[in-house]
């Protein structure tokens, strides 16, 4: 009797089982935190790359719907001789600025990794170009290239360099070569401050004891910093081909793709015709012919990385 | 004091996520500040009186006579056609916009038919200039009001033509005698300052009746057939090589439509195509604007049309007209706004502002007192009178805008002045011509 009253009380007593919580799974946990962030690259990354490649595909202009011409476009801007100078600017504006960036940047670099008075300030200082808004900053550059008014021009006549008016942006090699100087000048700071923060955290003593051994400065460079520097040079790197590949503020502002087209980018001169004519459609082509190419860049990229961060 | 709760969290979410949806089903980014506000986007007009006008008198004037707020945006006019391309591809932005050239035809689709307006103010003021009517109609009904047109004339330095025999004023009448004026000019510092940059006005102005005075034309009169590689045009280019080296300041290739301007205020070129707006800046600033002598740089401008070629003597001056948007909700207050701003006694307080930097669009402007006022100015008169425009000799479609915008025809001389052999420019401009026209 007595165990049956207990049994009875224990089963009256007993809470219900407990369901578990959606949220204490970690998957669903993982899903919701993710949402936000899948929300935000869908609106602003993926859509508008979808619409994109709709656009490409068809004959809209501004204002025109248009309708499906496959890949009429691209095989029309492949024949197009602007689109051709364009790419072929792109990859030496990229590859010319980028190695420049990289070998400032790491001397830059080395130099703010010393101790030496006023360290904190020059190394705030050294970050203004990459403060400055873009487009402030080129106007400074255009005026200083200005074709009559330039005071690099000044300059040079004054200390008997030249003879006569250097056509900075009027001449398509020269205007090429100022565009390329303005964004090393805007983008070696980027380097700069990331191979610092890379640099602090190569510990000290793995160079003296380098430095015990017998290791020249160049040897210590080469055989224990660099290493490990690598993988951060890497992400770098890769940042600034990313950007420097699709730059338009600099060449918009500075030449808007001139002398005669001959200073355009994928990105410029897709504005021009996408934006400035109104052919949408061929302007979505021409920016999305970028696409594969950066594509295959950051994919060989980040394997590297990986290798090297393997080894 | 609110207390924030989950379920108010989720109220305002679901709320934001439904506005969001709406949005997107509509197409369109919301519309705010509608009802009597009319936004008006212009370019920033090279003599700031005038948009100093519109802003303080202008924009008082309408809101007592109509009840409309006008909201003048002003921009670099080589910033407009990405703002209207942005404004009707999202389905919002200024109700009425201030295009140039015949770019207005790039937009037929998306502008509300103004022939009502347009075909008023045609009958009540004269008649429009051709070049009004080429931009700003397509064939079947007014796509834009025709607001002004910009006269373009050779601005120079007359004590500077003097020294080189070109007294009392005189200036070459042929490009053979320009090119050689140019020479003895530019041997003495003083070029001829040029643009062939990608810019809205100076550089087309300059190129197509350059080109047309040597005979050359786009397309035939079918407004189809691309004639552009001709023997006319062949000519034009390789003569332009050596004009640009034996007498522009080579710098022009990179000038938009400013620089020019600072270069003649300046005293480092002797003579430009432009606007008035040069001479009307040193009428303004007479004591900042000085020749080499210590005069005042107004007292030595002198205005003359482009010179002749074996093809004629031609000039395109610039017209501006303005788009009614499709997508405005305020078609009835901008439509009220157009035709109040153009009746006389309002657009004559514009007109006069501009000093003769524009003419009217229409022919009875020629009549205005303001013509008597300053002689300097009289050849900007009747300038619109002799302007052809782009697309010659077919109509000034939405394909000849095409080319304005990809800059073609001027392309072809830069290209030519950066050392490509003439042949090859031609050919080049020639295909560009063709996709257009296909």
């Amino acid at each position: 009797m007595t165990i049956s009253a207990v049994s009875d009380t224990t089963l009256r007593e007993a809470p219900p089982p407990r369901r578990p919580r959606l949220l204490e799974d970690e998957r669903w946990l993982a899903f919701v935190l993710l949402v936000p962030t899948i929300v935000l690259l869908g609106m602003f990354i993926a859509y508008p790359f979808i619409r994109g490649i709709l656009l490409s595909v068809t004959s809209s202009r501004v204002g025109v719907p248009g309708e499906f011409v496959g890949l009429a476009n691209f095989y029309k801007i492949f024949s197009d001789g602007i689109f051709r100078t364009s790419v072929y600017n792109t990859f030496v504006y990229t590859g010319v600025t980028t190695v420049f960036k990289l070998a400032l940047g790491l001397w830059l670099a080395m130099l703010l990794n010393r101790n030496f008075r006023g360290k904190a300030f020059t190394r705030a200082f050294i970050l203004l170009p990459f403060i400055i808004p873009t487009v402030l900053s080129t106007f400074a550059w255009k005026w200083m290239f200005d074709p009559t008014f330039s005071v690099l021009n000044w300059l040079l006549y004054h200390f008997g360099l030249i003879t006569g008016r250097v056509n900075w942006l009027g001449d398509p090699d020269l205007a090429m070569i100022s565009i390329i100087v303005v964004n090393i000048w805007r983008g070696v700071p980027f380097f700069a401050i990331s191979l610092l923060a890379g640099l602090q955290t190569i510990s000290p003593e793995l160079n003296e004891a380098a430095a015990i051994d017998g290791a020249k400065p160049w040897q210590r460079f080469w055989h224990v910093t660099w290493p490990l520097l690598l993988p951060v040079t890497m992400v770098v790197v890769l940042f600034s081909v990313i950007q420097t590949f699709s730059d338009f503020q600099i060449v918009y502002v500075m030449t808007s793709g001139g002398p005669a087209n001959a200073t355009h980018l994928f990105a410029t001169y897709a504005y021009q015709i996408g934006i400035g004519t109104g052919l949408l459609s061929e302007g979505a082509a021409i920016a999305l012919a970028m696409f594969p190419i950066l594509f295959l860049v950051v994919i060989i990229q980040l394997l590297y990385i990986r290798r090297v961060e393997v080894r | 004091m609110t207390t924030v709760t989950r379920r108010n969290v989720l109220k305002g979410g679901t709320a934001l996520v439904g506005g969001m949806a709406g949005i997107l089903a509509a197409g369109r980014a919301p519309a705010f500040a509608q009802g009597t506000t009319v936004h008006w986007l212009r370019w920033t007009d090279f003599v700031p009186a005038s948009d100093q006008l519109l802003r303080n008198v202008i924009a008082k004037e309408v809101e007592k006579a109509l009840g409309i707020k006008l909201n003048i945006e002003t921009i670099n006019a080589n910033d407009i056609q990405a703002r209207v391309t942005s404004a009707i591809q999202s389905g919002s932005g200024p109700d009425v916009v201030c295009v140039l050239n015949n770019w207005g035809q790039l937009y037929g689709e998306s502008v509300i038919d103004v022939s009502d307006i347009a075909e008023e103010l045609g009958n009540g003021q004269g008649g429009f200039y051709e070049t009004s009517r080429a931009v700003a109609n397509d064939g079947k009904k007014w796509i834009a009001v025709p607001w002004c047109i910009v006269g373009l004339q050779i601005a120079y330095r007359k004590s500077w033509f003097a020294e080189i025999g070109y007294t009392d004023g005189k200036f070459p009448q042929t490009w053979e005698e320009y090119r050689e004026a140019g020479k003895k000019l530019k041997a003495k510092g003083r070029p001829i300052g040029q643009t062939l940059g990608h810019t809205f006005g100076d550089a087309p102005a300059f190129t197509y009746p350059y080109l047309w005075s040597w005979g050359g034309k786009e397309v035939e009169a079918d407004g189809k057939t691309v004639v552009l590689n001709s023997p006319a045009t062949l000519e034009s280019v390789k003569f332009m090589v050596a004009f640009w080296k034996d007498a522009h300041d080579e710098g022009g290739l990179a000038w938009d439509d400013s620089n020019n301007n600072r270069a003649f205020l300046s005293g480092t070129c002797s003579a430009t195509l432009n606007g008035a707006s040069i001479y009307i800046e040193a009428l303004r600033k007479p004591d900042t604007y000085k020749t080499e002598a210590g005069g005042q740089l107004k007292d030595d401008i002198l205005h003359a049309a482009l010179p002749k070629g074996p093809g004629g003597q031609f000039s395109y001056h610039v017209p501006f007209s303005n788009l009614l948007m499709g997508y405005s909700k305020n078609h009835d207050a901008a439509k009220k706004f157009l035709g109040w701003i153009h009746s006389k006694d309002v657009y004559d307080k514009w007109f006069v502002s501009q000093k003769g930097f524009s003419v009217g669009p229409t022919t009875d402007w020629e009549k205005h007192k303001l013509w008597g006022d300053d002689a300097i100015m009289l050849p900007y008169k009747q300038a619109a009178r002799t302007g052809r425009f782009a697309g010659y000799q077919g109509p000034s479609t939405r394909k000849a805008a095409e080319v304005v915008t990809k800059y073609i025809i001027i392309d072809m001389y830069a290209k030519a002045v950066q050392g490509m052999p003439a042949e090859d420019a031609v050919k080049w401009a020639e295909a560009e011509l063709t996709k257009v026209y296909v």
